[in-house]
Formats: structure tokens, sequence, C-alpha cells
């Protein structure tokens, strides 16, 4: 306690030497007036804030070495003047801070002091403080107490600070050290009664002892305090974050961890970037290909003209209602159908829309190919039919021998010619612009049959396999095919009139194959008003075939090829008969039929329609949307429209999807007497049957020799 | 979406496909800073577009100071006026979950269940069927919240957590680095946490409270139910939903722009696992 007394006395020994201000000059008197009443209920506060009583050094010390700290991490900036304003300053802010602690003692005391600190106050008030942070050095006191004094000090000491700092961090600073090194310091407190009890020499030496603390260095990651905070600070005054102080662990943590990560930032950003870079090189290629041309380019310019849509002014119609990829994707897209039109020989190209896959999507473009470009149809599946022949030749010899099986796999209904129905389009796809394009197989009766009863998300690789029941023949890319002509066929409309049947002489002949299934543009094409369009659906039909249930556009009738081979097999005529009864003939809505005829799912209308804008309606246009196939998109500005499909590829129910069952267990070989199985007979039966046996052999015996002798009859008894 | 960055996010999500036409988007961008200035809110999402029979249905939500308080959603025919819904509650989950079939786009329709009720008179029980009218605002709110719960997702290390308990947005969130973003370990649902208290000791020791404090989408139910893949060499990472399509969330790495919209018919993909 004597020491902290003649601490206390050379403290303000010191202060009495340096102050400027009359103010600075009046708290050392007025604390010192108080000190010997104070000392004792300091001390008490002390002890109850903080633990040991010799700890009433603490919150000076550390803001004397603060003051210093501050002068070394500012030495390139700040004037020298401004130095011994701070020692003076802190040992006043100190002083304060004894009255404050001061204040909250127990009453008798605080009616001494009050008043002094009222006298000093009113002068130093006149400027209302307006800053009112809470001082976080200050928590710790004890503010349970209604008495307003303690709470003037406060403001009066931020504005202390602010009047000798320049600007906030400063004074966020110098909080920021209180708090860590009041933690820190204990271990010095021996150290520092007698440190400043010299000259400045010894504060010195105090000085440099704990910045060697501070410079100490961790023995687990290597850093030091005194770099770590220097590094914090710069980083917060170089970037200069709003409520720095709110965020302040933060930048501590990330400070610590950019430390960390600079050795291996050259590494990662390597390999991270490799695809990105490959990405941009392939489209870089993009964009270079027309320079590359040479003399050819206006030739082929007139090809490409005709066959390269004009895929930017669709996806501008598109945007107004609401789809769309990006205008730079799809431009990149318009450049990547430049490059399939140049490398393929390609009459009419379309893009006909995206398909998102779970690991890569799909950008699908419709081809049509010129004439004699696309035969390399190799497999044929007559195989199976063959072998059914085989079969049923086989048999007629072999039926007596062992059952057989009557199970004939119905016959495989071939797929369509290109150019017709379901094939009428050959299409390209590719995972993304820039990669190369890969053209689709066409798709057979039976894989779109099976696409019909599964479900499947696509996952972007073409060669994956689809696992599934009912087994789907082929993989990843015929599905993909057949889902394209799915959608083709049920969702690409066109306005009324825009597509007319061409003029043929004898239209109604028998013709079973579904009507008329070509059409050309109708020249005469006047426009709908877009308004009609929205009305109406009978304003709107579909331009591509219906795909019958069989799984194709024309219907291929099963029973006629069958009727042929009967000529070969002449056994088989009634076996055959009684298969195939009638098959009757699949009928679809013919071309061109109006979408108002669609069935609706359960009771919603098949197609929303809609005008793309409400409040500029004169230059809207009129948007198509299919509630079957959620994604499939269809516009029209009256004179000219597209479809689109953006999706992933599945038709819409409004009930779950259940797969179908598996078919029964195909009946056994029909039991009758020969192949049934019998019991054996049991003992009592094999007697009782041979002695009817017997009895028989013995009856006819006997009336075999009452013919001849009559006496040897007793011997048979 | 946040609404402050609605045009460059529209841009990012433009990968799926349905977008907004630019003249929904001119009436956003006003019509969204009007509500926040009128409702008060700390931060306002564009959260997406339900796509109905005869009308389409915006959706907003507004968020307070917390991040993780329940949001207030708002709704619009038009961009231009919005309605607020009234939260989500049990009882209409429930109800709702009888209702199948699209949106009809007119928020007074309402769609009639008849249920087999039993009704007990005296001795006799004898069941009667009741007709149960359901309106559709219901059903709108109870679908937002069953996506809100199922799929909205935040990159970890977007929100933290201050001991005080308020979750703020991380400002010194730099966006995900390469590696971590194709990970679904990197992130959360943005929701209260369900799962996180199943963990393992273990775990939870190699957690950090202040970030980790939701369920990430490593052990969504199925596994599979997200699609990751990076648009425009790797310069975008967007995850789709599988489970409702349409739900699509975009973030660019090492930057700090992310987020995520819906659009599409609000019905759950219930065939899931059929299709995986």
């Amino acid at each position: 306690m004597e020491d902290t007394t003649s601490l206390e006395q050379e403290k303000e020994n010191k202060e009495q030497e340096e102050a400027e201000k009359p103010w600075e000059r009046k708290i050392p008197s007025s604390s010192q007036d108080s000190e010997p009443a104070s000392s004792d209920p300091w001390e008490v506060e002390q002890g109850r804030e903080i633990g040991p009583p010799p700890k009433n050094s603490p919150p000076r010390s550390p803001q004397s070495k603060d003051s210093t700290y501050l002068d070394d991490l500012r030495t390139p900036a700040s004037p020298s003047h401004s130095s011994p304003r701070e020692l003076s300053f802190i040992p006043s802010v100190l002083a304060l801070a004894k009255q404050n602690l001061a204040i909250p003692s127990p009453s008798d005391r605080t009616t001494n002091e009050i008043p002094e600190a009222g006298k000093l106050h009113p002068d130093l008030l006149e400027q209302p403080s307006d800053k009112k942070e809470p001082t976080q050095h200050h928590s710790s006191q004890p503010e349970g107490n209604t008495c307003q004094l303690p709470q003037q000090p406060k403001p009066l000491l931020q504005r202390m600070r602010n009047v000798s700092h320049n600007d906030k961090p400063k004074g966020q600073r110098f909080d920021v050290f209180q708090e860590e090194d009041s933690n820190s310091n204990y271990g010095l407190d021996q150290t520092e009664p007698g440190a400043s009890e010299a000259a400045p020499s010894m504060l010195e030496t105090a000085i440099r002892n704990a910045k060697a603390y501070l410079l100490k260095t961790s023995s687990r990651s290597g850093f030091n305090v005194y770099d770590h905070l220097s590094n914090v600070l710069t980083k917060i005054l170089d970037e200069r974050p709003e409520d720095a102080v709110d965020i302040i662990e933060n930048i501590s943590q990330d400070v610590k961890m950019e430390h960390f990560n600079k050795k291996l930032d050259t590494l990662q950003n390597e390999n991270e970037m490799l695809p990105t870079y490959e990405i941009a090189e392939k489209q870089k290629v993009l964009f270079l290909h027309g320079h590359l041309e040479g003399a050819d380019q206006e030739l082929e310019e007139e090809i490409v003209e005709n066959s390269l849509p004009n895929i930017m002014e669709s996806a501008f119609y598109f945007e107004q209602a609401g789809i769309g990829l990006g205008t730079d994707e799809t431009y990149r897209i318009f450049l990547a159908f430049k490059q399939l039109t140049d490398t393929h020989p390609i009459q009419r190209c379309r893009f006909w829309g995206k398909i998102l896959g779970v690991e890569m999507n799909y950008i699908v473009a419709e081809v049509e190919l010129r004439e004699g470009e696309d035969e390399e149809e190799v497999e044929e599946e007559d195989m199976a039919e063959e072998r059914d022949n085989g079969e049923s030749e086989t048999d007629e010899d072999e039926e007596d021998e062992l059952p057989k099986s009557f199970y004939k796999a119905p016959p495989v209904i071939p797929k369509e010619e290109s150019r017709t129905g379901a094939n009428k389009y050959v299409y390209f796809v590719c995972n993304e612009p820039g990669r190369p394009w890969v053209k689709l197989p066409s798709v057979t009766p039976a894989q779109i049959v099976v696409a019909r009863k599964i479900k499947k998300f696509f996952t972007g690789r073409l060669d994956a396999p689809i696992i599934s029941y009912p087994p789907f023949p082929g993989n990843e890319s015929n599905y993909l095919r057949a889902q394209i002509a799915r959608i083709s066929a049920g969702t690409h409309v066109s306005p009324l009139g825009f597509y007319q049947f061409n003029e043929e002489e004898g239209e109604e002949e028998e013709e079973p194959e579904g009507g008329r299934d070509s059409f050309e543009e109708n020249p005469d094409f006047e426009g709908i008003q877009v308004t009609d369009l929205v009305e109406s659906l009978s304003n709107w039909v579909h331009h591509v075939q219906h795909i019958l249930p069989q799984g194709r556009c024309n219907w291929f009738n099963p029973v006629q090829k069958n009727e042929e081979e009967e000529e070969e097999d002449e056994g088989k005529e009634e076996e055959k008969g009684e298969e195939s009864d009638f098959i009757e003939q699949e009928v679809g809505p013919p071309l061109l039929t109006p979408i108002s005829e669609d069935t609706e799912i359960q009771t919603i209308p098949p197609w929303t329609t809609r005008l793309s804008s409400n409040l500029i309606p004169q230059y809207a246009i009129a948007v198509l949307r299919s509630n079957l196939w959620p994604g499939a998109y269809a516009f029209s500005n009256g004179k000219k429209f597209e479809n689109f499909y953006i999706g992933w590829g599945h038709k819409y129910s409004v009930d779950n999807y259940t797969p179908p069952v598996p078919p029964p267990v195909h009946l056994e070989y029909s039991s009758g007497p020969e192949i049934t199985e019998m019991d054996d007979p049991s003992v009592e039966q094999e007697q009782a049957f041979k002695a009817a046996q017997e009895a028989a052999a013995l009856a006819s015996e006997e009336n075999e020799e009452t013919e001849e002798d009559e006496d040897e009859e007793d011997d048979y008894d | 979406m946040d609404a402050e960055s609605l045009l460059l996010s529209l841009e990012l999500a433009s990968g799926s496909g349905q977008g907004l036409s630019p003249d929904r988007r001119a009436s956003l961008l006003t019509s969204l800073t009007l509500v926040k200035r009128d409702y008060r809110y700390n931060r306002v999402l564009f959260w997406g577009r339900i796509l109905g029979v005869v009308a389409d249905y915006y959706i907003a939500q507004g968020l307070s100071e917390n991040q993780l308080a329940p949001r207030k959603t708002l709704y619009s025919l038009n961009c231009v006026e919005w309605s607020l819904l009234p939260p989500a509650t049990e009882e209409m989950a429930a109800q709702t979950a009888v209702v199948k079939g699209r949106f009809m786009g007119d928020p007074s329709h309402e769609y009639e269940h008849t249920e087999l009720q039993r009704v007990n008179e005296g001795d006799k029980a004898f069941e009667e069927e009741v007709v149960v009218q359901i309106k559709e605002e219901t059903r709108l709110v109870s679908v937002i919240d069953q996506i809100d719960k199922a799929v909205a997702i935040i990159p970890r290390g977007a929100l933290f957590k201050t001991p005080f308990g308020p979750i703020h947005i991380n400002r010194t969130f730099e966006g995900l680095p390469l590696s971590e973003a194709k990970k679904l370990s990197s992130y959360f649902h943005f929701r209260e946490p369900v799962e996180l208290r199943n963990k393992t000791l273990l775990e939870k020791a190699s957690l950090d409270p202040s970030l980790d404090f939701m369920d990430s989408l490593e052990h969504d139910i199925p596994k599979g139910s997200w699609s990751v893949q990076m648009e425009r060499g790797n310069a975008l990472v967007v995850l789709r939903s599988l489970l409702w399509p349409g739900l699509t969330f975009y973030h660019t790495p090492n930057t700090k722009s992310y987020g995520y919209v819906y659009v599409g018919t609000g019905e759950k993909n219930i065939d899931l696992p059929f299709m995986l």
C-alpha cells in the first residue's frame, strides 16, 4: 500500500512537470486529495474485481506501456510532440480511472468525493459528448449502483481520448491493447513497481521486457503476439472495414490463416484453374473459327446462311416469355451451331432445346441432313423373326417328344425409315458449347414403348446404362433419343395455317398408315392475331406426327408379315390364326390437328397460354406452355413461331410413378393323364388288384374248362 | 436471391432455363425496394416463381437481423403489388398433404377433398363423406415452407453465429474455394438444424461452432438428390435439387455471390427413388 501511494505520487510529480493543460493539473490535485481516503476502497475495489491485492498496478502500467507501444507502431507517422502528451494524458486517465473506481465505493466515501468530481466535470462537459461507446476496459467496474456520476467520467474519458487521438481506430487500438495486455502482464507485476520508480530508463527496461515477452514465439504455431497484432492492425488500416471492432476476431483469424495458406496457394490455383482454361480454350476456338476459312468462305456462306437458324432472334422472343439461357450462353450455343453446320452436311437445323442431367446437361440440335447423307443403318432386327421360323419348323418334328413352349415372342416391330415418322429428324447433342457434337442413333418403336414405362434421370453421359424394369433396350443415348421423339411429338406446335398439306391427288384412298404425313409451309400464311393465339387453343396445331402406342407414327401391322410366313409353314396356320385374331389398327390424331383436341390431364388443360407482357400488349407475343411436358414452350408473334424445350425430359403425371408389375408366370404345360403324377398303389390295393386279376383269370379259365373238364376245378381253390 | 443483386443473380441462375421476362424483372427491381422500405426488412430475397395453370405466383421473402429467424413470405401475381402470407403451421401441412396436382394460380381457389370420417353417434359408428375445402393460399404457404425446409441452401461460412445468439451475415466470407465448392458438405440447409445433435462427438469436435451450426447437405435422404455441376468452365457451381425440381442454387467460387431461386410447379418429385 505504501508502494502504491508512493508510486502514485511519483506519477503525479511527472504529471506536474509535463502537464500542459490546466485541467490535467486539477485532476492530479484532486486525486491527491482523495487518495488517502480512496486508496483503501480502491484497493478493495480492485480486490473484488481482479482478485489478489497486489494487482492494483496492472491497469496503470499497461497503459504506460501502451503508450510506448503506440509510439513504436506509430513512429513513421506520428509527430514526436504527441508522445509527451500521451504520457501525461495516460496518468490523468489513470487518475480518473481511480476516481471512477473510487466513486462506487461505500456511500460515506462518495459523499466526500462526489462534490470534488462534480467540480471538475462541469468545465469539461461543456461540449456534449456525442460518442458514448461502451468502454470495454471499464466494463469490469461494478455498475450496479444508480449513481449517475460514473457515467459522466466515461464520456469524459472518451472525449479525452478522442481529443488526443486523431481517428477512431487508434482509440480502439488502445482498448484492444488494454484487453490483451492486461491479461498477459500479470507476471511482470514484480518488476513494475521498481520500473517506474526511477527515471524513464527503468521505464524503458520495463518496456523492453514487455516487448521481448510479446515477441516470444509460440511453440505451436511459430507466431508471436507482437507480429500478429501488427499484421492485424495493418490489415485493418489498409482495408478500413466498417465496424471493425465487431469483426476483429474474424480478422485476426483470417490473418492467421493467410499465413498458412500462402505456400499452398500457387499449387491449388493451378489445379483448380485448369478445367476453366480448357473450356475457355475450346470456346475460343469457336470464336476464331470464322477467321480460318479462307477462299471457300463465300461459297460456304451461302449454304451456311440457309441452314444456320437465327438462334439469337428466337432467344430474344423467348426471353420476353421468361425462358432462356442467358445472352452470352445463348451466343456460345449459336457459335457451336455454326461449328456444327460447318463440319456436317446439314440442310436445315434448329436449336431444339436443353435437357438437364444430373452430372452434365445436353444441348440438343434438331437437324435435317442433306439428301443422301445418312445411310448408316446397319442393324437389322429381323434376326428375331428368323429364329421364330426356325423354332416352328423343328417343332413339327418333335411334337411327341418334349413338351414345347407355346411362347412366341411378339414380333419385333421394325423401326421407321429415316426421314419418316419418329425418325424424321436427326439429332445432335453436346454437353457444352465447345465440346464436339455427337449424333444420336435413330429411335426404334421398342425403345419408345419402354421409355413410356420408365422414368429416369439423365446423367449426362451418353454411354451410361439404363437400369430399369422393364429393361430398356439401349443406353442413355437411346433413352435420350426416345424422350426427344416423345417430346417433339407431343409439344411441337405451330399456328394454324402456317403449314399446309401438300396438294396431292387421290387423298382419300385406303392409305391405312395414318393419312397424310407430309406438309410444307404455306406461302400465303397471313398471320394470326396474337390475342387470338392466346385466347383459343384451336389456333395452334401439331405439326409432328403423333406416336402410336405401338411406338411408330405409321401403323405397322405385324399380322401381315406373319401371313406371308404362313405360306412357308403349313402346319401352323391354325395356331397363328388363333393368336393374331385381328390386331386393330392403332389410330392417332392426324397431322395438323389443333391442340384444343388434346386430352386433359385430369382437370387441367394440357396447355397454358399467356401474353408475354400485360403492360405493353401491343408488342407482346403469345406464349404457350405445356402442362403435360413441363419445360416445353412455344411462342408466336403472329407471323413467326418457334418451339423450345428446357427441362429434365420427363412427362408430367399427377399420380406417382408406379413401376409396371412383372407379367404373370407363363402357364406350364397343360396337365393331362399322360404326364400327371399318380401315387403308387398301396399294398392292399395291389393285393386286391391281384386278387381281382386272379379271379378274372380264374373265371376265364373256368369258362374254358367247363367245356373240357369239370373235375379239376377244385384244384384251383 | 438477394434483391439487391437481382440482375446478376438471374443471369447466373439462367442455366436452368426458367428465368424472368424483362418486364417482370423491371417491376421486381422497383417493387422489392419498396417492400423493403415498407416492411422494414433487413434483407429481401426474391424466392422464386410458382407456375400455376392460370397465373403464376411470384414469391419474395423478407429477413430480419437474425438470419435464421422465421422469414416473412410475400406473394404477388404481377410483381408490383405484394401481399403478406400467413406463417406456416403444422395443421396447414397436414391439410395440404392430400392435395395433389398443379396450382391454379388463383389464391382464392379451393380444392375439394372428400374424406371418410367416422362419426360416432351413440352406439353406431358409421362413416360419412365429408368434403373438406382447402384454400390455395394455404397450400401455397405450406408448399413454400416445405421447399424452404427441404432445399433452401447456403454455402458454409456465409453466416456466422455470435455468442449472444443472433446469426449474422459473415462479412469476411470470401466465397468457397474451388476444391470445396464441389463437395456437398460445404453447403448447409438454410434452416434451424435438425440433425446436428445426432452427430457423434468425434464429428462435433472438428466443427467450428461459429460457422458449422446448420445441417449440411451430405446426409440428405435420398442420397443423390442433389445435382452438382460446374458451368462456364469452373467459374460457376450450380446445385439443382432433384427432389423439388426447379430449385437452382448458384455460387461463384471465391466471390461473395450466391443465391437460390425456385421456378417450378410447386410439386415434390416423389418418384425420385425410381429415377436415380
